[in-house]
């Protein structure tokens, strides 16, 4: 399955795109989707413990499977206000 | 009319914010005996750095939505209060406005609290990021790990709320 990845702020800056597509294993969680990204882009290993997920737009667990067709957000910690 | 919950790469007119927010209200607008209204700006330190401007970033479709159950928080917590919150995207310059709540209430201690509750939501829900451009160079400012369902923080905003 297909999904959209959305990154955020430093995510973004270190990946170098703010969009990419990823294909997954059925049953694949976030968890796993941000451990395959991470692998491609060390730098993100960091925020393995601080970023936040969604998916389509709402807050998500990191062990929440996903499914063909979402967009997956990482978020790293917020700065708004 | 202006929505209520927005975020926006326009000035905020924190006067039509609250405008918008009584005539929400209706009928019961009269009911209402305080309005308390909040707005952040860009300051020129931070950490002992000069600050040129900041940039911010949104994801927008999970901000309104955090910003909703901001809201619905607020009435849960305070019935009779009401909320109006927009904040701004993109450059901002030194004392330009990026976040601007207002508040309604029958009585002035519970719009005191809903803004200031609404604003400590904000900070630690809300997925917007602020990138600093300082003298000698630029950094993302990294806040809070956005959680709505810790409770901790959200124990946390309500005691900032009600000190």
């Amino acid at each position: 399955m297909r999904v959209t990845v959305r990154l955020f702020a430093r995510l973004r800056d270190i990946a170098g795109v703010s969009e990419l597509a990823r294909d997954l294993a059925p049953g694949a969680t976030i968890g796993d989707l941000w451990r395959q990204l991470a692998h491609e882009f060390p730098e993100l290993a960091r925020y393995e413990r601080s970023i936040s997920s969604a998916v389509n737009a709402d807050y998500a667990r990191m062990d929440q499977r996903v499914s063909d067709g979402d967009e997956i957000a990482f978020l790293p910690p917020v700065s708004g206000g | 009319m202006l929505s209520l919950l927005a975020i926006t790469s326009e000035p905020l007119e924190l006067e039509r914010i609250a405008a918008a927010l009584a005539a929400s209200v209706g009928a019961d607008a009269g009911a209402d005996g305080a309005v308390v209204t909040f707005l952040g700006l860009v300051r020129n330190h931070n950490l002992a750095r000069s600050v040129r401007y900041l940039e911010y970033e949104a994801y927008a479709p999970l901000a309104l939505k955090a910003f909703e159950r901001i809201a619905t928080e607020i009435r849960d917590r305070w019935p009779s209060a009401r909320l109006a919150l927009h904040h701004r995207v993109g450059r901002l310059e030194i004392g330009e406005a990026s976040v601007a709540i207002a508040a309604r209430s029958p009585h002035r201690a519970d719009a005191y609290a809903a803004c200031r509750y609404a604003i400590e939501r904000v900070k630690q829900i809300a997925p917007i990021w602020k990138r600093e451009f300082f003298d000698g160079g630029d950094v993302w400012i990294e806040g809070a790990t956005a959680d709505p369902d810790d409770q901790r923080a959200r124990a946390e905003a309500e005691r900032a709320a009600c000190a």
